[in-house]
């Protein structure tokens, strides 16, 4: 049986051996990721600020179907996308199936709930805190979800964190998007699939390893920004 | 008493013209007539529950009334502006807490830079200028709230209680504001517990008890001999049921 | 905002890939074993057109190309692949290569497999012994050839389900993992066990019987049904795996020694 030491013995001749197959996963896997994150927060901040202050109708169920979406299988997020993109499908003219393009729009359908759920609570919560104030001095409702938000940066960008989480660990999605094409499509996820499917267990588990330690140093990079900006900017 | 000179009436500032409010199945502005008058500073005061707050809140348009009118010639929305006891200033330097009042208010970008200077220096502010706002003390944020309601210039400044919490050394700044802005012509309405910074700052007395005004007088007459027992027991330390 | 607009911008542009590539849609056998590794640097030599290769199960495969999603199928199960000929959804079918299928089981063989004289008796041995027996159960190449071979006994395992009869509903590597964990049987194409790493105290124990014969075939996925194939390229990749070189170049890969796959294509 192979054990522990081998998986990180395995992990450590990657790192070392700097091989280029692993660089462009993990290239890959950032960028599929990152990219999937940013466009999460660009629909999930306003969406979320807009459940917390907004006044439209289906605000509530709106809301409740959010919170619901946060627990949505990635399979299931997969298969809706492939069925989008497959050329059977209303989008197959695209060629976007089995393309980087496929994670990022099936990643971002994934963590845009955790996004907006999160931030509609941040909001919602300074919202308690500036409502009069800001009514106070005459702000529209556009005006005061800029302000809350930008208020809000920090505790956001835990949410963007969350989401990240979600979207590099999630292997179900991107494998049926994707496809798990070498060079093409493989990131860290699918390729600890593939590893595992072909017995390979230490070179998966170092495989997760790896990814473990570049989940570490991007959370622990943000939190640094955060906590720089915050002492200079915020108490 | 029957006056035999009828003088004209003093101009208002503002008036609430027979307000009722009801919170929570109960009566909590009765039938409340209010006038602020146009010149100097006025206090609202009264036991605690007597609706000065809400009859506050309700000069300023952020609450509505349920029965009655707040009657005023101001059309800009930055006319009226209000002081809370508690500052809430947003999580930004102090310079940029004006720079987004001054935004909210509709000043343009360009004149906001010397909007800014000019506020700072009243408020003696310019040292702290750059910090963030929410790593202040007590008595520098409520500076800074002061002076971010009046980044528009308003005509009518509405503060609620905005020493209570503060020792006397910033009481005594921000008092030192309120009249600075009095002396420049606004109209400056004061929510007080505090008899010593009534007799300090106002020159009329409105005296609120269960929702309504009891008595309305000018500060000095007020401060000596006040007309209604509830007035008196309000001063005197007693509890008023 | 600017910052947004570039992020947008390098979000949704697609790597600058010029347009010559297809999709093959796969067994996962010849992927995992290492075989298009070992070819396709050979077809990069003649050709251009970059091959991608998508490995799921045949099953799988099989409906992707239903719904267009590849132009070439190269799968295990002759009849579902002639079924998807004669649907129209591929224009013919090649043998291309042939291996077979063994069973694996751990060493002790409690239900003494490896004395059958056939596949059916070892498979009816296990069911005897209600020795727990490990199956894809998802549709895939292998899974429909252990439910024929399944057939030929006097045993239903469908009634023995989550006894000792497990359907993994998983791919051949997890169910092989699976199998080793718990000490169960299992039917893999001898390519994949060769190839897998995580063998344990598993081994074969049953092999030889011609019913184990395991056919490879390749498809062209029909572009009167789906116009968006690159028939040309595709056509061209059957062409060649299927020609001398192609052949030669499956036959030259090997694992530890042992030839995976055996070369088949009608001359």
């Amino acid at each position: 049986m192979q054990g522990f030491g081998d998986a990180f013995a395995a992990a450590f001749a990657l790192i070392v051996g700097f091989d280029a197959d692993l660089m462009e996963i993990v290239l890959l896997s950032l960028r599929v990721t990152l990219s999937a994150v940013a466009l999460a927060c660009i629909i999930g901040f306003p969406l979320g600020a807009a459940l917390a202050v907004g006044r439209f109708p289906f605000r509530t169920t709106l809301t409740v179907l959010i919170n619901a979406l946060m627990g949505l299988p990635p399979v299931v997020v997969g298969l809706g996308v492939y069925l989008m993109l497959s050329r059977a499908g209303p989008f197959g003219a695209l060629g976007l199936l089995y393309t980087p393009t496929a994670m990022i729009i099936a990643q971002t359908i994934l963590v845009t709930p955790i996004v907006a759920a999160l931030t509609r609570q941040i909001v919602a919560d300074l919202d308690t805190e500036y409502h009069e104030t800001l009514r106070s001095m005459g702000a529209g409702r556009a005006a005061r979800i800029g302000t809350l938000l930008w208020d809000g940066r920090f505790a956001l960008m835990t949410a963007a964190l969350a989401g990240l989480g979600r979207a590099l660990a999630e292997v179900g999605a991107v494998m049926i998007v994707g496809g798990n094409i070498d060079h093409v499509t493989r990131v860290m996820t699918t390729a600890i699939a593939l590893e595992t499917s072909k017995g390979e267990l230490a070179v998966a588990l170092g495989l997760g390893i790896i990814l473990m330690i570049l989940s570490i140093v991007i959370n622990a990079l943000l939190m640094g920004a955060r906590s720089a900006s915050e002492r200079a900017a915020y108490a | 008493m029957l006056r035999l000179v009828k003088s004209a009436p003093p101009p208002l500032a503002l008036r609430l013209d027979n307000i009722s409010l009801c919170r929570g199945g109960r009566m909590v502005v009765d039938s409340l007539d209010l006038d602020v008058p146009a010149q100097g500073i006025t206090a609202i005061m009264g036991p605690n529950g007597a609706g000065k707050s809400l009859s506050l809140r309700i000069m300023a348009g952020l609450v509505a009334p349920d029965r009655g009118a707040c009657r005023h010639d101001f059309t800009g929305k930055q006319d009226i502006a209000l002081v809370f006891q508690k500052p809430v200033l947003l999580r930004r330097t102090v310079r940029a807490n004006l720079a987004h009042a001054l935004a909210l208010y509709g000043v343009p970008r360009a004149r906001r830079k010397v909007r800014i200077a000019e506020l700072l220096e009243f408020g003696r502010l310019g040292p702290i200028a750059d910090s963030p706002a929410r790593a202040l003390s007590g008595g520098e944020q409520q500076r800074v709230a002061m002076v971010r309601a009046l980044a528009a210039k308003p005509k009518l400044l509405l503060l609620d209680e905005p020493t209570a919490s503060l020792d006397p050394q910033a009481t005594d700044a921000i008092e030192t504001l309120i009249r600075d802005t009095a002396a420049k012509g606004a109209a400056v309405v004061i929510v007080t517990h505090d008899r010593g910074q009534a007799t300090r700052l106002a020159d009329h007395v409105r005296f609120m008890h269960k929702g309504t005004l009891v008595e309305a007088a000018p500060a000095s007459d007020f401060m000596l001999a006040q007309k209604s027992p509830e007035a008196q027991a309000y001063l005197a330390g007693k509890l008023l049921l | 905002m600017r910052l947004t607009s570039l992020l947008v911008a390098a979000t949704l542009a697609t790597p600058a890939v010029a347009d010559d590539f297809i999709i093959v849609q796969s067994t996962t056998s010849t992927a995992n074993s290492g075989l298009y590794d070992a070819i396709l640097p050979e077809y990069a030599k003649v050709d251009d057109t970059e091959i991608r290769v998508v490995a799921v199960g045949t099953g799988q495969a099989l409906r992707n190309a239903r719904n267009c999603d590849g132009d070439v199928l190269l799968v295990h199960a002759k009849a579902a692949e002639e079924a998807f000929v004669s649907e129209g959804y591929g224009v013919s079918r090649s043998d291309v290569m042939y291996n077979d299928f063994v069973l694996v089981g751990p060493s002790d063989d409690p239900a003494n497999a490896k004395d059958a004289d056939t596949i059916s008796a070892a498979l009816d041995a296990i069911a005897t012994a209600r020795a727990l027996f490990a199956s894809r159960g998802d549709d895939s190449g292998t899974h429909k050839k252990e439910r024929a071979l399944w057939a030929t006994t006097t045993t239903d395992p469908s009634d023995a389900s989550g006894a000792w009869y497990r359907e993994t509903g998983s791919g051949m590597g997890a169910t092989l993992n699976i199998a080793t964990g718990m000490g169960a049987y299992t039917l893999t194409d001898r390519a994949t066990w060769i190839a897998f790493a995580n063998k344990g105290d598993m081994r074969i124990l049953f092999e030889g019987d011609e019913a184990l014969f395991n056919q490879y075939g390749i498809i062209l996925v029909n572009p009167a049904k789906c116009p968006l194939i690159k028939a040309d390229a595709a056509q061209s990749f059957i062409d060649w795996i299927i020609s001398p070189i192609g052949q030669s170049a499956i036959a030259a890969h090997t694992r530890d020694g042992q030839q995976l796959f055996f070369p088949n294509a009608a001359k």
